[in-house]
C-alpha cells in the first residue's frame, strides 16, 4: 500500500494531484463526471476584486502538443465567489481548497487574499503574479523581483494561511523571482504558469487569438516546467507545486523527482475530463513499480 | 454527458468538402437535437466538436465539413476506427417552444442539427417549413432527405444554380411570411440576418465557437448575452432570440 499523502506548508493533502486554476472552473462541470474527492485539492478559477468578462473571441487555439488560451481571468469577482461558489465547492470537495488570487494593484491582491483566507474551506492561497492574458496587471508583477516581493509582502501581511506564489516562466531567470518571494516570507511557490505564445490564421493573415497572444499549455511545455522546478528547488528551500504539461502519473513522478511536493494538472483536464481521476488512480501502481512506499520521498530525489 | 467509444461504420462524401459519417456506440446521453459530441483525434490536443445530425440509442449520424487537418483526418478515417467521444454536450433545441408555425433555417453544414430537429418535430405532430442555403448547387446536400420527411423545403444558393438566387433569408421572407418561430444554425452572418427578420416572435439560434474543453470548464467560448456571459459549449450552443447580442 503506497502512502500518497503529501504536505504543503503544513496543509495535508491525501495525494499530490491538484487540478490547475483556470482548467477546472469551480469543479461543477467535473463533478458531473466523477467524485472530486479522489483529488488532493483543487485550485479554483483565478479570482479578482471586481467581476471580469475576459477577452474577446476567439480565446482558444490548438498548437502541436498543446493549446493557447487567452481567456483573461473571466470570473464573477471575489465577493460573488465567496458567496456563491465556495459553499458549492465545499459540497463537491471535502478537503482544503486552493484559492488562486489575481489582482491589478498591491491593495487588490491584499484585499482579495484577506477575504478568501477568511473562508474556512480555503487551505492555501495561490497568488497569481503570472497571468499572461491580462494587461496592466497579472504577469507585470511576476516579471520583476521587486514587484514579486512587494506582492508577497502585501499578501503575507493580511493572512496566516500558507501563501504560494504562482510564477511566470516568461522571465530571464525564474530563480531570481523565486528568491525574491522567499525572502518576503512566501510559504511556497507554484510553477509554471503558461508560456506566452501566438498563432496566425493563414486565411485571414491575422493573429488567430483576438488578444493576439495567449498562454501555451499542454504536454509541449512539460520539459520547460520540469527544468524550472529543478532550478527553483536548487535555489530556495520552499515547497513547490509543479505545474506545466503534466498528463500522466509518470509525469507526476518526474515533476516530484525534480523537486515538486505536489503537482497541478492543467490542460489535460480540457482534453479529458477524467484526466486527474485517471492520474490519481494510476499513481499507486506507478509508485510500486518505482519501489516507492511514501510518494513524498520522491520530492527532489533526482538532485 | 459521458465519455464513450464510438466506432466509425461508414463515411461518404456529400459534396467536395462535406461528409456524412455513421458511428455506432452508446448514444443514450444525447437527449435533444442540437446537442454536440466532442471527438478526440490521435495526435491532436483538442477534441473536435461536431453537431449531432441525428441519432438512435446506439448510433450517431454526423455531417462534417472539412475545416482543417483534424476534420480531414476524421472524414478520411477507415471504417472500424474507434473514437473517444464526449457525448451529449450542450443544451440542444427545446421543441416545446416552437410558436404556431415553425421554420428551420440552415446554412451550409449548419443544416446538420436541423435534420434531427425536423424528425423530432414531426414525431411531435408538427411538420416544419425548411429553408436551406448553400453557396451553389454543387455544395448542396440533404435537400432530398428533408423533402422525404414531408417538410416544405425552400433552397437558396448564392450563385442561383439551385433554388432561388441569393441568401436563405430571401425565400423565408417571400414564401414563408406566415412562419412565426425560427430554429436556425449556420454561419454567423446568416444567423444575424435571420435574427433581423421581423416576422419571428421567437427563435432558437445555434452558435459555433472555438472551444477548449466543450463541457464548460475553460471559459474559452463565452460570449456576452442579455443575461450575462454564456458559454457556447455548456449554456449553448442554442441561444434564444431575445438573449443574443451581436
Amino acid at each position: 500500500m503506497v502512502n500518497l499523502s503529501v504536505s504543503l506548508a503544513g496543509v495535508e493533502l491525501k495525494n499530490p494531484i491538484i487540478p490547475a486554476s483556470g482548467t477546472f472552473g469551480y469543479g461543477r462541470e467535473f463533478a458531473e463526471y466523477y467524485d472530486l474527492n479522489v483529488l488532493g485539492s483543487f485550485s479554483f478559477k483565478g479570482t479578482t476584486g471586481e467581476a471580469r468578462l475576459g477577452n474577446a473571441q476567439p480565446r482558444i487555439a490548438e498548437t502541436p502538443g498543446g493549446m493557447l488560451n487567452a481567456v483573461g481571468l473571466q470570473n464573477p469577482g471575489v465577493d460573488a465567489v465567496i458567496q456563491a461558489e465556495i459553499p458549492n465547492m465545499a459540497r463537491l470537495f471535502h478537503g482544503p481548497l486552493i484559492a488562486n488570487v489575481g489582482g491589478f494593484s498591491l491593495d487588490e491582491y491584499a484585499e482579495n487574499c484577506r477575504k478568501l483566507a477568511a473562508c474556512p474551506q480555503v487551505g492555501i492561497l495561490e497568488v497569481n503574479i503570472s497571468c499572461p492574458n491580462v494587461h496592466a496587471g497579472g504577469s507585470n508583477f511576476g516579471s520583476d523581483p521587486n514587484s514579486a516581493a512587494a506582492v508577497t509582502r502585501a499578501v503575507k501581511a493580511v493572512t496566516d494561511k500558507p501563501v504560494f506564489v504562482k510564477l511566470s516562466p516568461n522571465v530571464t531567470d525564474i530563480t531570481e523571482i523565486a528568491r525574491a518571494c522567499a525572502d518576503e516570507g512566501a510559504d511556497g511557490l507554484c510553477l509554471i504558469n503558461t508560456l506566452l505564445g501566438m498563432r496566425i490564421d493563414l486565411r485571414r493573415k491575422k493573429p488567430l487569438l483576438a488578444n493576439r497572444t495567449g498562454g501555451l499549455s499542454g504536454p509541449a511545455i512539460f520539459p520547460v516546467a520540469l527544468r524550472m522546478v529543478w532550478d527553483v528547488y536548487e535555489a530556495v528551500k520552499l515547497p513547490i507545486i509543479g505545474c506545466g504539461g503534466v498528463s500522466s502519473a509518470e509525469d507526476v513522478c518526474e515533476m516530484m523527482l525534480a523537486g515538486a511536493a505536489a503537482v497541478e494538472v492543467g490542460a489535460a483536464n480540457l482534453r479529458d475530463p477524467y484526466a486527474c481521476k485517471a492520474i490519481a488512480e494510476q499513481l499507486p501502481a506507478v509508485c510500486e513499480r518505482l519501489g516507492v512506499e511514501n510518494i513524498a520521498e520522491l520530492t527532489g530525489a533526482a538532485h | 454527458m459521458s465519455k464513450t467509444v464510438f466506432t466509425l461504420e461508414r463515411s461518404r462524401p456529400l459534396t467536395a468538402d462535406t461528409y456524412e459519417l455513421v458511428l455506432s456506440g452508446d448514444a443514450s446521453d444525447i437527449t435533444r437535437p442540437g446537442q454536440f459530441v466532442n471527438i478526440e483525434l490521435p495526435g491532436r490536443f483538442l477534441r473536435r466538436p461536431i453537431s449531432v445530425c441525428n441519432w438512435t440509442a446506439d448510433s450517431l449520424l454526423l455531417l462534417v465539413r472539412i475545416a482543417g487537418a483534424g476534420s480531414q483526418e476524421l472524414v478520411e478515417a477507415a471504417p472500424g476506427t474507434r473514437f473517444d467521444v464526449l457525448s451529449g454536450l450542450g443544451n440542444g433545441f427545446d421543441i416545446a417552444q416552437r410558436g404556431s408555425r415553425p421554420i428551420l433555417v440552415g446554412g451550409g453544414v449548419g443544416i446538420a442539427p436541423l435534420y434531427g430537429l425536423a424528425c423530432r418535430l414531426i414525431d411531435a405532430g408538427v411538420s416544419p417549413t425548411v429553408a436551406l442555403g448553400f453557396r451553389s448547387g454543387a455544395d448542396s446536400f440533404y435537400v432530398r432527405e428533408f423533402t422525404e420527411l414531408g417538410c416544405r423545403v425552400f433552397v437558396a444558393t448564392e450563385d442561383g444554380s439551385l433554388g432561388s438566387q441569393g441568401f436563405v433569408t430571401d425565400p423565408v421572407r417571400r414564401f414563408a411570411p406566415e412562419c412565426d418561430y425560427v430554429f436556425t444554425c449556420g454561419p454567423t452572418p446568416m444567423l444575424r440576418a435571420v435574427h433581423g427578420l421581423e416576422q419571428f416572435t421567437g427563435g432558437q439560434f445555434s452558435f459555433e465557437a472555438r472551444m477548449g474543453c466543450g463541457f464548460g470548464a475553460c471559459m474559452g467560448c463565452t460570449v456576452p448575452t442579455t443575461g450575462g456571459y454564456k458559454r457556447i459549449c455548456k449554456d449553448g450552443p442554442i441561444l434564444y432570440k431575445e438573449e443574443i447580442l451581436w
